[in-house]
């Protein structure tokens, strides 16, 4: 079986995988991380969205052994111990969630979108979130905590600079 | 999915090799199609060969009055790209508006070209802007690259180097959405090149094709009213739960005059 090795959450971590394997079954069957989901396994809800290379992908679509060397990471990799990330604690500021089924995919995506636009514009974020899907919220308050988000993450990062 | 054996070969004549001496073996770009492909079992390789190690296959050059965008691109670095948006904006748009950002990040224009889905993007940008496709041992143009539903001219084990599309005078591309896949009910690409007006539809049937009426109408005269009165036939059109031949025949016309009212 190939084995890939790949950091993860920045911990540098090693597996034996079939070349079938994908991305997500590593982060969850092998390692654990089942805050990533996985919604509709056909590529369509993003429930399951990660960041490889500091970009958002759907973990359900890629090889985990093509990610051999990559960065990788998930809803587990945002919080500082006890204190959430600032669109995490966003989201729930701002009801952006109601089963939660769909909100890690939500909160990386929506991660990926702050770090390019600290300000974005409703319609900019629903653009942005077309490939996530929420059964439940109805989309409005998730806009709001994105939009909350950035701004905070934008905040966090001024204050830190 | 049913496993296979995965390379990941470092240069194009490797993955040419890997794919010549296994007829079963199948070239992976962005997976964003062949993977759910394997996950339904449409598709059974013995091999998957891994494009994504191959550097010289990703990148985007602009020469010489045309844009060359290497097969392993990204549909996001294409949306992004300083160059193609000033030389060829319509076709950034385009990129940008495939899928959502996550398929961007993934797939690519030589996997999207490759695949040739009756509704997808890419092939009506090569059409409509006369563009050449290279591969590994020759360069076909696009006018004989599309040959059906799911079928191109590329032989058994043949990869996609590169896409190189001459700058148009002017050009835009309008697609109306099927709301859930975002892939288009119907796309319009027009163009006004050197070689004269073309223009290209996707998403109406079994594979993107020229609508010689319109071209011949917008040569007169390169605007929007040159399109009143020119009537696409529903004739062979696809007719599904999202539209009938006739809305996709009528879709044609109207996406065609904002096409190039944007142009
Ligand atoms: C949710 C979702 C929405 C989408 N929406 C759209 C949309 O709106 N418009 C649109 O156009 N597309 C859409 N797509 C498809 C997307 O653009 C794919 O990325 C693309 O069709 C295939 O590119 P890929 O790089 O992922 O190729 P892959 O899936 O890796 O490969 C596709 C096929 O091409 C072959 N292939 C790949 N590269 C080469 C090469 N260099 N030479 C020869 N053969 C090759 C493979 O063997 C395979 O048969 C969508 C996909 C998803 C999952
Ligand atoms: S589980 Fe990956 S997109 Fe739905
Ligand atoms: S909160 Fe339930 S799916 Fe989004």
């Amino acid at each position: 079986m190939p084995k890939v090795s790949l950091t993860v959450n920045g911990r540098t971590v090693s597996a034996e995988v079939e070349g079938r394997t994908l991305l997500v079954q590593l982060l969850r069957e092998k390692l654990g991380l089942t805050g990533t989901h996985v919604g509709c396994d056909t590529s369509q809800c993003g429930a399951c969205v990660v960041h490889i290379d500091g970009k958002s992908v759907k973990s359900c679509t890629v090889l985990a052994v093509a990610t051999d060397g990559a960065n990788v990471t998930t809803i587990e990799g945002l919080a500082n111990g006890n204190e959430l990330h600032p669109m995490q604690a966003a989201f729930k500021e701002h009801h952006g969630l109601q089963c939660g089924f769909c909100t890690p995919g939500m909160v990386m995506s929506a991660v990926d979108l702050a770090k390019r636009n600290s300000n974005p514009s409703e319609h900019e974020v629903r653009e942005w979130l077309e490939g996530n899907i929420c059964r439940c919220t109805g989309y409005h308050n998730i806009v709001k905590a994105v939009q909350a988000g950035a701004k905070a993450m934008a905040g966090a990062k001024a204050a830190a600079d | 999915m049913y496993d296979f054996a995965y390379h990941k070969p470092a240069s194009v004549a490797d993955a040419v090799k890997l794919l010549g001496a296994d007829g079963e073996a199948k070239p992976l770009a962005g997976g964003q199609t062949l993977i759910p492909t394997l996950k339904q079992r449409l598709a059974r390789p013995t091999a998957v060969v891994d494009l994504g190690a191959i550097k010289d296959l990703a990148g985007i050059s602009v020469a010489g009055g045309k844009v060359t965008i290497g097969a392993m691109t990204k549909h996001a670095d294409v949306a992004a790209s300083a160059d193609v948006k000033k030389a060829l904006p319509a076709l950034a748009a385009l990129a940008g508006g495939i899928g959502d950002p996550a398929v961007r990040h993934r797939g690519t224009i030589g996997g999207s070209i490759a695949n040739n889905d009756p509704a997808a993007d890419y092939p009506a940008a090569c059409l409509a802007l006369g563009a050449t496709i290279k591969t590994n041992k020759r360069e076909i143009a696009a006018d004989d690259f599309f040959r059906g539903m799911f079928e191109t001219a590329l032989d058994a084990g043949e990869l996609i180097v590169s896409v190189s599309f001459p700058v148009a005078e002017k050009a835009a591309y309008m697609k109306f959405d099927q709301p859930a896949s975002r892939y288009a009910l119907v796309g319009v690409f027009v163009a006004k090149t050197a070689g004269g007006v073309r223009v290209a539809v996707t998403g109406a049937a079994a594979s993107v094709f020229r609508w010689k009426e319109a071209e011949a109408a917008l040569s007169k005269s390169f605007a929007a009213a040159s399109l009143d009165g020119v009537k696409a036939s529903a004739s062979g059109l696809n007719s599904d739960i999202h539209g009938s031949a006739e809305y996709r025949a009528h879709l044609i016309g109207v996406m065609a005059k904002r096409a190039v009212a944007a142009a």
